[in-house]
């Protein structure tokens, strides 16, 4: 019998916003422990949440992002279970009112090849709420510490139908939101700092079977490609065991992306009963159209969206709009130049972007925003070399000098000496007559109508010139001696 | 309404978190038997169409601006901690 | 001055202050010299600060000195319930449980205090989170009533009756979720104010239940409640229940705003359970405005029934999540004989909470559990809504309602502890306010043939204590039940 694997992921993404989602004390990562908290992040006796708005606008925006319908009323409950990480053995979420209802995710699936375009599908969504995120707890030998600092940061919970099948889908899905969070200025996704995290619902069914399997959900999927690993091998595992004769469990397992191996969390933990109920210290949140609309008209155009628009608008190869589109201030560096480099240029920007300006930053550790070459300066010099005015290689070296010095590429052309055309056209021309007088066998049979035969001039002109003659002045020069000879 | 009786004080102790004696366990029965046969009376109303209450007065989009504000000082944070190391608190090894 | 100083009024006060005819370093120091002379018999206190109380009472002096007086509450000794945080000082809620906690921040309303330059003096006794009608509940030992020492104050807010019908404070805050201010003043003589539900911040006020809780004032008279109300009422941005509205001056409004008033008489509150002697009581008073030229009504509010039934419901189910942060691991009591996490959480709540407020954990963690929502819960809060309706009908034709405070005046230490549902309905005339959300006041209105004190219960329309506390003036005015003390 034939299986097919049927997978729903749950996605929290940590919203970016100064302050925790139900007080105002600082949100960050990475700080000393327990610096980030006030009465309110430790559960004090006493203390009472405050809706942060920046928290709702964020989860509002992603909802438009991904096409999710925004609730007009919804309201905040708590869920309880007792964990050392949850200061009030309640974490508060949104339980059968959520914000955002229905939408999807548009992924790509791997091409034939990594130049070719792969399919897209459309993931649908259940829904998106808003919750707060719990502390942390750093295990030893004996016992455990509990740092509160993440407590209370505002996180989205991203839930999927069980619509996809295979693990890269799930890798694509994941992706796909995680560039579409940053696009939004909604979340940074960094997974290492535990800002996007995953747990998936794998079941396996006979193809043909409209009914789910026994449904296992695989924690700890802490890295993107943890995601694709841990689903795969849980495709396998659970194929395995049926093929065994096996039957499946209803199980939560713990995967260990290191080991490449999961097991089942047979904690002695009671049945849950969250007996959620509408939380009383906070009220409703009430969404009108023209709050929407202004969150609307802040949303960016989607990833996907633009790479379409540069792959018709720019002619730029799939290729390179991969290595542009997941970020989206290097995108936009990109659009930028490419309108000023002006028609038939932007490949030629692209590819500047893509190869050197990446290279650079990455050697030298620096992001996008502390690049001193700006969008002006690289559609210039993309200008001189398209001009011939500046030789490849000279480039090369006129792009490193910017990249350290900021300066503009004419004035490091001219400090540097590496303009392709000699200051004087006369010596150019003389340069040219004493080659074409120095080989007359080339210059037969260039009048014999062998056009090549042209190149073998331009050797001792550019020999002559040092290397830094324009190819183009000289080839003009050359035809039009040529042609009077 | 469910009946009284179906307060099963061993599975509501363990949700509540709270380890109860034997004696406890049958004295509270006892005891919330009567309370809940009393509340038993709320299923004589009809309450079709009836809007439930959550607060006397409602309030809609109450928040506050994301203006962060500096919380509590470390010492002030674990200052009744009942156990502490490496300014966080300690627990009995958790398994996950 | 006859009356001694720890048994005047604050308007009495705070005219001798303001004439410099006594400092409050002195007004100070005669109330807590009155404390240690009568706290080992009444229990009011879990504790008190001296030191500090002298500190903030050499304070007020020196900007009366100065001429920065704050207003009528400088330099006066209020005292707080022990579930309102005050930094630096314990924050108990009289359980084993927080027996060693410390506040390190304080409650909005114990910020207005001290803005208002009062001098804030000793952690007020009550029931364990503030769940009981008796402080009986209380872990750290029951206060007493200071008219029959073998007798409940009442409660919750026990202790803050007692403080200040010992002598012990000038005027007193206390927490109300089901009656627990009023019922204890009716019991104790004094004046108690329920304010409309998001009057008053409840930042800083340890949580019973939330949708239900209030703070309100303690006084000897309507017009100190409505000093202490003005100084505390008001929004506060720390609590998203708390309601923007128009704070008018309520001690100035008294004279302002006078009747006749149209009054409704509640005919489910003068069935059976009313003791006679506290019927008769009432009675008369309410004769007194008939006199008075108000138009006396009979109204009727036909969920009356079932408000301790949905009382119980909702109160216990937000009180079970709220206590949930009550786990011996950030704070609190942790058991000793905790070997691994569970242990910790069931071991430290089984030794940390009295039986109340487990039973009241358990009932509440029962009606939210799986399968129970809607029959319990649910259903509750569609009562709660007929229940409000139920008011909201009959201030269609009344000002305000009158009923007794409390069906009986204090009972014996003792009495009742054994059986919670007797208990339970000590509150049957006072929860329906709460699940209304409406403002309510507790005045004497005379003693039984034993001497013991007789409240006058009075509920107003939402967010009209002006109106509310000026129907109480009115009566107290034309008697005297204010002016007398109890022998101790």
């Amino acid at each position: 019998m034939n299986y097919e694997a049927v997978i729903g992921l749950e996605v929290h993404v940590q919203i970016k916003t100064h302050s925790k989602v139900f007080t105002r004390v600082v949100a960050g990562y990475g700080h000393e422990p327990n610096t980030l908290t006030d009465p309110v992040v430790l559960a004090l006796p006493g203390t009472l949440p405050v809706m942060n708005k920046a928290a709702l606008d964020a989860i509002i925006k992603a909802g438009l992002l991904l096409g999710c319908e925004i609730a007009p009323v919804c309201k905040w409950d708590r869920k309880q279970y007792f964990y050392p990480d949850s200061p009030k053995n309640y974490q508060i979420s949104q339980y059968d009112q959520p914000i955002c209802i229905g939408g999807s995710v548009e992924i790509e699936l791997p091409g034939a090849a990594r130049n070719i375009m792969g399919e897209h599908r459309k993931i649908p969504l259940t829904r998106i709420h808003l919750e707060e995120d719990v502390g942390k707890l750093n295990h030893h030998v004996a016992d455990s510490l509990v740092d509160y600092n993440r407590a209370g940061t505002p996180l989205m919970e991203i839930v999927s139908e069980p619509a996809m099948h295979t693990a890269e889908e799930a890798y694509a899905y994941l992706t796909s939101i995680r560039h579409t969070m940053i696009y939004g200025g909604i979340s940074d996704c960094d997974m290492e700092k535990g800002q996007l995290r995953c747990d998936a619902n794998i079941s396996i069914r006979p193809v043909g079977e409209t009914k789910l399997g026994t449904k296992v959900e695989l924690k700890n999927l802490n890295s993107i490609s943890y995601v694709r690993d841990g689903i795969a091998h849980e495709i396998k595992r659970q194929l395995a065991v049926v093929a065994a004769g096996g039957k499946l469990i209803q199980e939560t397992r713990d995967y260990d992306g290191q080991t490449g191996t999961s097991q089942s969390l047979r904690s002695k933990e009671m049945a849950h009963d969250y007996r959620y109920f509408p939380d009383p210290d906070l009220m409703p949140v009430q969404v009108d159209a023209a709050w929407k609309e202004k969150l609307r008209a802040e949303c960016p155009e989607l990833p996907f969206d633009k790479q379409r628009r540069f792959l018709r608008d720019y002619q730029v190869p799939y290729t390179i709009t991969s290595v542009l589109i997941p970020e989206r201030e290097l995108s936009d560096f990109f659009e930028a130049s490419a309108k000023l480099a002006g028609p038939g240029r932007a490949q030629a920007v692209g590819n500047w972007i893509a190869n050197d300006l990446l290279r650079e930053l990455s050697a030298a550790k620096l992001p996008l925003a502390a690049a001193k070459i700006t969008p002006a300066s690289l559609a210039e010099l993309v200008g001189l070399i398209e001009a011939g005015t500046l030789l490849n290689a000279a480039a090369k070296e006129v792009f490193a000098a910017m990249f350290v010095t900021g300066e503009a590429p004419a004035a490091v052309v001219a400090r540097l000496g590496l303009a392709a055309a000699p200051s004087d056209a006369g010596e150019l021309e003389a340069w040219c007559r004493d080659s074409i007088a120095a080989n007359p066998k080339a210059l037969a049979e260039f009048k014999a109508g062998k056009d090549s035969a042209i190149n073998a001039f331009k050797g001792p002109v550019m020999k002559a010139g040092k290397g830094k003659a324009n190819p183009k002045l000289v080839d003009e020069t050359l035809r039009r001696l040529l042609a009077g000879a | 309404m469910a009946a009284p009786s179906d307060l099963n004080i061993d599975r509501v102790a363990e949700l509540s978190r709270l380890a109860l004696t034997a004696e406890e366990k049958v004295r509270f029965s006892a005891q919330l038997g009567s309370v809940l046969g009393h509340i038993e009376q709320l299923s004589k109303i009809d309450v079709t169409g009836i809007e439930p209450t959550a607060h006397a007065f409602p309030l809609h989009n109450i928040w506050a601006a994301d203006v962060a504000r500096p919380g509590l000082a470390v010492a002030d944070a674990l200052r009744n901690a009942p156990a502490q190391r490496e300014n966080m608190i300690v627990v009995p090894k958790v398994m996950e | 001055m006859s009356v001694p100083l720890h048994f005047q009024s604050i308007a009495e006060l705070s005219a001798h202050l303001a004439a410099r005819r006594i400092s409050s370093v002195e007004l100070t120091q005669a109330v807590i010299a009155r404390t240690k002379a009568v706290e080992a018999r009444v229990h009011a206190f879990n504790s008190f600060d001296e030191p500090d109380a002298l500190a903030q009472a050499a304070a007020s002096d020196s900007r009366r000195a100065g001429g920065q007086s704050c207003g009528a509450l400088d330099g006066i000794p209020i005292g707080l319930k022990d579930v309102i945080a005050v930094s630096g000082q314990p924050l108990t809620a009289s359980s084993k449980m927080l027996a060693n906690f410390v506040s390190p921040y304080n409650a909005t309303v114990t910020e207005s205090l001290q803005s208002a330059g009062a001098v804030l003096h000793g952690r007020l006794n009550c029931d364990e989170f503030a769940m009981g009608s008796s402080t009986e509940n209380s872990a750290f030992g029951p206060a007493h009533n200071p008219w029959d020492l073998t007798r409940t104050p009442g409660g919750s807010s026990g202790g803050s009756a007692a403080a200040l019908a010992s002598g012990s404070a000038i005027a007193t805050l206390g927490s109300d979720t089901g009656g627990s201010i009023r019922q204890p003043a009716a019991l104790c003589s004094l004046v108690g104010l329920k304010p409309t539900y998001g009057l008053i911040s409840r930042f800083g006020l340890i949580a019973y239940a939330s949708s239900l809780d209030q703070i309100g004032p303690f006084a000897r008279t309507v017009e100190d409640a409505a000093i202490v109300l003005g100084a505390i009422a008001g929004h506060d941005p720390r609590d998203s229940t708390s309601f923007k509205t128009e704070i008018p001056d309520y001690r100035a409004e008294l004279k302002l705003r006078r009747g006749p008033w149209k009054l409704g008489i509640p005919k489910e509150y003068f069935g059976a359970g009313l003791d006679p002697e506290v019927g008769a009581a009432v009675e008369k008073a309410i004769a007194y405005y008939r006199a008075l030229g108000c138009e006396i009504r009979e109204v009727s509010l036909p969920h009356t029934r079932y408000c301790l039934d949905a009382y119980y419901v909702i109160a216990t189910a937000e009180a079970s999540s709220n206590l949930a942060r009550y786990d011996g691991i950030r704070y609190g009591h942790r058991s000793k004989d905790a070997k691994d996490v569970l242990d910790v959480y069931q071991k430290s709540r089984a030794e940390g909470f009295g039986d109340e407020v487990k039973r009241r954990i358990i009932l509440g963690t029962y009606v939210l559990s799986s399968g129970y929502y809607d029959a319990y819960y649910l259903r509750a809060q569609k009562v709660r809504t007929l229940i409000r309706q139920d008011f909201l009908n009959a201030y269609r034709e009344v000002d305000a309602l009158i009923t007794p405070t409390s069906p009986i005046p204090a009972f014996k230490l003792g009495e009742k502890s054994a059986d919670p549902l007797a208990m339970y309905l000590c509150d049957i005339y006072t929860i329906g306010v709460n699940l209304a959300g409406l403002p309510a006041l507790s005045l004497p209105c005379g003693f039984t043939a034993g001497g013991l004190p007789i409240g006058l219960q009075l509920i107003g329309q939402p967010f009209r204590e002006a109106d509310l506390l000026a129907t109480a003036h009115a009566y107290e005015q034309a008697h005297d039940w204010h002016t007398k003390f109890p022998s101790l």
